[in-house]
């Protein structure tokens, strides 16, 4: 299997000291160990070596079975690493969990498959002090949590760079530099394969229909061919060798082994007929199959990019600098990085610009759009005393903001967060997947050694080529992939769509949940108090008797002194207003004294009116509020939470979808059931407790039934925890807290029928998905081990299948809910006169 | 046939210019954003649109 050529012979520790290569001539990087001069090949062999070293952890290299790739980091950026343990650069990706625990996010450089994650995972993890550690193959991003009494953050980013990787702590610039570099890198293998392909197969053409060419010319042709192949199998096939080499280092079967074979195999068969002038060379296939791989890669590359933009615009919605104004309300202002804000600061945010933190407005009135977090397209207007959330857009105009929390606090920090923890804790299906794709390359392995030694015995001449036709056609890369590509892209448009997904097995499971379980009245009403009725007495208009309790309560922040504001708009100012707390206030307009407040306080002596009549819904929680002039009582108020007006409409597309919806709540039965009978839910509990909830959510459960519940995440904990998948309304309370595998970020409802028929949609294509790659080895294999597939056929066969799989997933990125159409998204901006033509 | 023996290096000399430019097109950036230059080109607005310019049926 040591067919890579320059590694062949690594296991040896006689070369750099570090990384096992050959110490160049005149070379002198030496490194003290245990009273011993050694030498290293390179400066960054010598710095690792020394830093571990120094670090006490010399012991690595005497108990070391396996020698690390050389280190590509410089001497100064590992210096730098130490700046990484400062609290004050930790503060904006570093979250403190207890008194030493921390977590971080990081970016990880040079991982090209899955056993590269399998890898670094271990390597981290077996640090002292490391509590885990989760990576992420579709963003590169490793979550660490350790214990800071025991290991420094640096300590980590070291033992990272050791094995070979390079690892950053996540900070959004660097991850666009990091993509650029890969993106380069591929474009530039990818272009060297291209030509090389290109040239090789004008060499090889005219050899294979020529009648009449001298052996001298083919031999011209062979060493020409074999020049350009050079550099395509040393350069642009390069990951393919190191990837395979690292998984047989780490005794594990990778998508990269049976590759590298199959290049090296057919490479080193056409030098040795290139030198003896016997047998056939294949350069045209080999770099034909290189340039293909490649293209299947890179295209790879991108679409994993797109998918994971979603999480990228998250974290990118934080601007790097800012306005402050240090001497608010003076208005002289300095721009600062984010970074240097601090919580109390006032900083000043034009229209256009980013919030860059959570805070209060203290001055402006502005509209802001908050879609980028909540899927919420319509702004939100924003004045004096609002608060906002880092990462929205000021639309309108100006407004001073203070700052309240800042960096890893910050709601959107949390939802990042969330989202990494969703995205890096595997599925069951997806490990599943792993684990399929490892023994598959086994047994394709052994099939195809069994094939070659037949081959061997029919006809030796075509072994070889049947033996690279197998290794190369079957695609463990499509098996692999299948799941990881549709999870990613579908949580991916589930997140725009305003439902975090923040646990990995949450998609899956809400895909086949059959019952939707509401487990509060506020999840589908609005969570606060609006005007239900008006009863004017007097013979005064409703109008008139609502604006003037309007006036009354125009400067309170009381939640009916919003409802009755919301109500009666504009119109009238009252004067002497006068505010009695739990009571009522008055005061007075156009020369007339008004009380509004309590029946007690306003209307002394009269009671309410006995709940509505017939004509209106029985509400238990309608609250009564009585407005008087002078002695008189002129009007009632009668306050209750109401539906959300989406409710109904969202309801009943969750019906649509053969899901079963329930209400279970703690509020008296009057109130539940007319919200219950208003959005045509039949099964409804009032007054339950949550054990209550808990044992109805069980009984379903043995029912066989899949419970999804919807709650608001904080206080229901248990019951959320014991339905299979939950989801928390995000709205007011702290995501980060959430106990639930979903959060919805919005205040929309319709989300949920469209999470729901985005998750089964995502379970059918990852079905097709692996349905695809199991079927197109079954036909494969069978073929390429009866002579019927050439090795470039196969190279395309894998390429395509890979590809298929990813556009597959892919098309979960378009994906728009059936019954109302989403709000549409706003195409790239087109020149005007393009559009007539089209 | 004798002057292949002159094309094929003579090929090979071309195809590592040509290596060599892609490279430096690729280091130099020029890859870096395939789809906002081909915009940029297009709402290039320089030039203020005239009203008459709009296409006739």
């Amino acid at each position: 299997m040591s067919n890579s050529p320059g590694l062949a012979d690594a296991p040896s520790f006689s070369g750099c000291f570090h990384c096992g290569l050959p110490v160049p001539d005149g070379a002198h990087y030496p490194i003290q160990f245990e009273s011993e001069t050694r030498q290293a090949c390179c400066r960054g062999c010598q710095a690792v070596a020394q830093t571990i070293i120094d670090s006490g952890q010399g012991a690595y290299y005497t108990h070391r079975t396996a020698l690390p790739a050389t280190p590509q980091q410089t001497e100064a950026e590992l210096a730098q690493l130490g700046l990484y343990d400062l609290p004050e650069i930790q503060e904006s990706f570093v979250r403190v969990e207890a008194e030493n625990v921390r977590e971080a996010a990081l970016i990880l450089e040079n991982i090209v498959c899955a056993a590269c994650i399998w890898l670094n995972e271990r390597h981290i993890a077996q640090l002292p002090g490391v509590l885990s550690v989760d990576i992420n193959y579709a963003t590169r991003r490793a979550r660490v949590r350790w214990d800071n009494s025991r290991i420094q953050l640096s300590a980590i980013l070291k033992a990272v760079s050791d094995i070979g990787y390079i690892a950053h702590p996540f900070d959004p610039g660097r991850s666009d530099d990091i993509h650029r570099r890969e993106r380069n890198t591929a474009i530039k293998r990818l272009a060297i394969a291209g030509l090389g392909m290109m040239q090789v197969m004008m060499y090889a053409l005219p050899t294979y229909t020529a009648t009449d060419m001298t052996d001298d010319i083919r031999l011209l042709m062979s060493w020409a061919s074999l020049i350009l192949t050079i550099p395509v199998v040393g350069y642009s096939a390069w990951p393919f060798f190191i990837g395979a080499w690292r998984d047989f280092r780490r005794r594990m079967l990778g998508m990269d082994v049976p590759v590298a074979l199959g290049i090296g195999t057919a490479f080193v068969a056409s030098v040795y007929s290139t030198f003896s002038g016997e047998g056939e060379v294949y350069y045209d296939s080999v770099t034909m199959f290189v340039f293909l791989l490649l293209t299947g890669r890179f295209l790879e590359m991108n679409a994993r990019r797109r998918a994971s933009a979603a999480v990228e615009e998250l974290v990118k919605l934080i601007p790097a600098a800012t306005t402050r104004l240090p001497n608010w309300p003076a208005r002289d202002e300095e721009q600062v990085p984010v970074a240097r804000l601090a919580v109390g600061d006032h900083v000043l945010v034009r229209p256009g610009e980013t919030l860059p933190a959570d805070g209060e407005v203290v001055e402006g009135d502005s509209a802001v759009s908050e879609a980028m977090l909540t899927g919420e397209s319509l702004p939100v207007s924003k004045s004096v005393h609002a608060k906002v959330v880092g990462g929205s857009l000021n639309q309108a105009s100006p407004l001073v903001v203070r700052v309240e929390k800042l960096g890893a606090d910050t709601r959107l920090a949390s939802i990042v967060r969330l989202l990494d923890r969703a995205q890096s804790e595997k599925p069951r299906i997806g490990q599943l997947a792993d684990r399929a794709a490892a023994w598959f390359v086994g047994l394709l392995l052994v099939i195809t050694f069994f094939v070659g030694l037949a081959w061997h015995f029919i006809d030796p001449s075509r072994t070889l080529w049947i033996v690279v036709s197998i290794l190369v056609v079957t695609c463990p890369c499509a098996l692999g992939l299948a799941t990881p590509a549709a999870l990613t892209t579908g949580t991916g448009r589930l997140t725009r769509l305003g439902l975090l997904t923040t646990r990995g097995h949450a998609l899956e499971t809400l895909a086949r949940a059959t019952d939707l379980v509401f487990d509060k009245t506020g999840t589908l009403t609005h969570g606060r108090l609006s005007v239900r009725r008006v009863l004017p007495l007097g013979g005064r208009s409703a109008e008139d008797v609502s604006k003037i309790a309007a006036a009354l309560e125009a400067g309170s922040e009381h939640p009916i002194a919003r409802a009755l504001r919301e109500a009666g708009s504009g119109g009238m100012t009252a004067s002497d207003i006068r505010n009695t707390p739990g009571r009522g206030v008055e005061g007075t307009i156009d020369g007339h004294p008004y009380r509004l407040g309590s029946p007690r306080y306003a209307a002394a002596g009269v009671t309410p009116p006995e709940s509505g009549g017939d004509e209106h819904p029985e509400n238990g929680h309608e609250s009564w509020v009585a407005l008087a002039q002078g002695s008189e009582t002129i009007a009632w108020f009668a306050l209750a939470d109401t539906p959300r007006a989406d409710a109904p409409a969202a309801l009943v597309a969750l019906q649509k979808l053969g899901v079963r919806l329930h209400l279970l709540s703690g509020d008296a039965e009057p109130a539940v059931k007319a919200v219950a009978e208003q959005l045509g839910i039949t099964d409804w509990h009032a007054g339950a407790l949550p054990e209550d909830k808990l044992a109805y959510v069980k009984t379903l459960q043995q029912q066989g039934r899949i419970v999804a519940m919807v709650g608001d995440g904080i206080n229901d904990a248990p019951v959320l925890a014991g339905a299979q998948v939950s989801i928390a309304m995000g709205e007011g309370a702290d995501v980060a807290q959430a106990a639930a595998d979903m959060v919805m970020l919005g205040s929309r409802l319709a989300t949920l029928g469209e999470g729901v028929e985005l998750a089964r949609k995502t379970q059918r294509i990852i079905r097709q998905n692996l349905g695809w790659a199991l079927g197109y080895n079954l036909i494969a294999i069978p073929a390429a081990a009866l002579g019927y597939v050439t090795p470039w056929i196969a190279g395309i066969g894998m390429s395509a299948s890979s590809l298929l799989v990813v556009l597959n997933a892919l098309r979960l990125t378009d994906f728009k809910s059936s019954p109302s159409p989403a709000p549409t998204e706003t195409p790239q901006p087109r020149p005007a006169s393009l559009t007539p033509n089209a | 046939m004798d002057i292949l023996i002159l094309l094929i290096p003579l090929s090979l000399v071309l195809v590592g210019v040509i290596a060599w430019v892609m490279l430096w097109a690729a280091r130099s950036g020029q890859f870096d954003d395939l789809e906002g230059p081909g915009h940029s080109v297009i709402m290039d607005d320089d030039s203020p649109p005239t009203p008459d310019d709009t296409p006739k049926p």
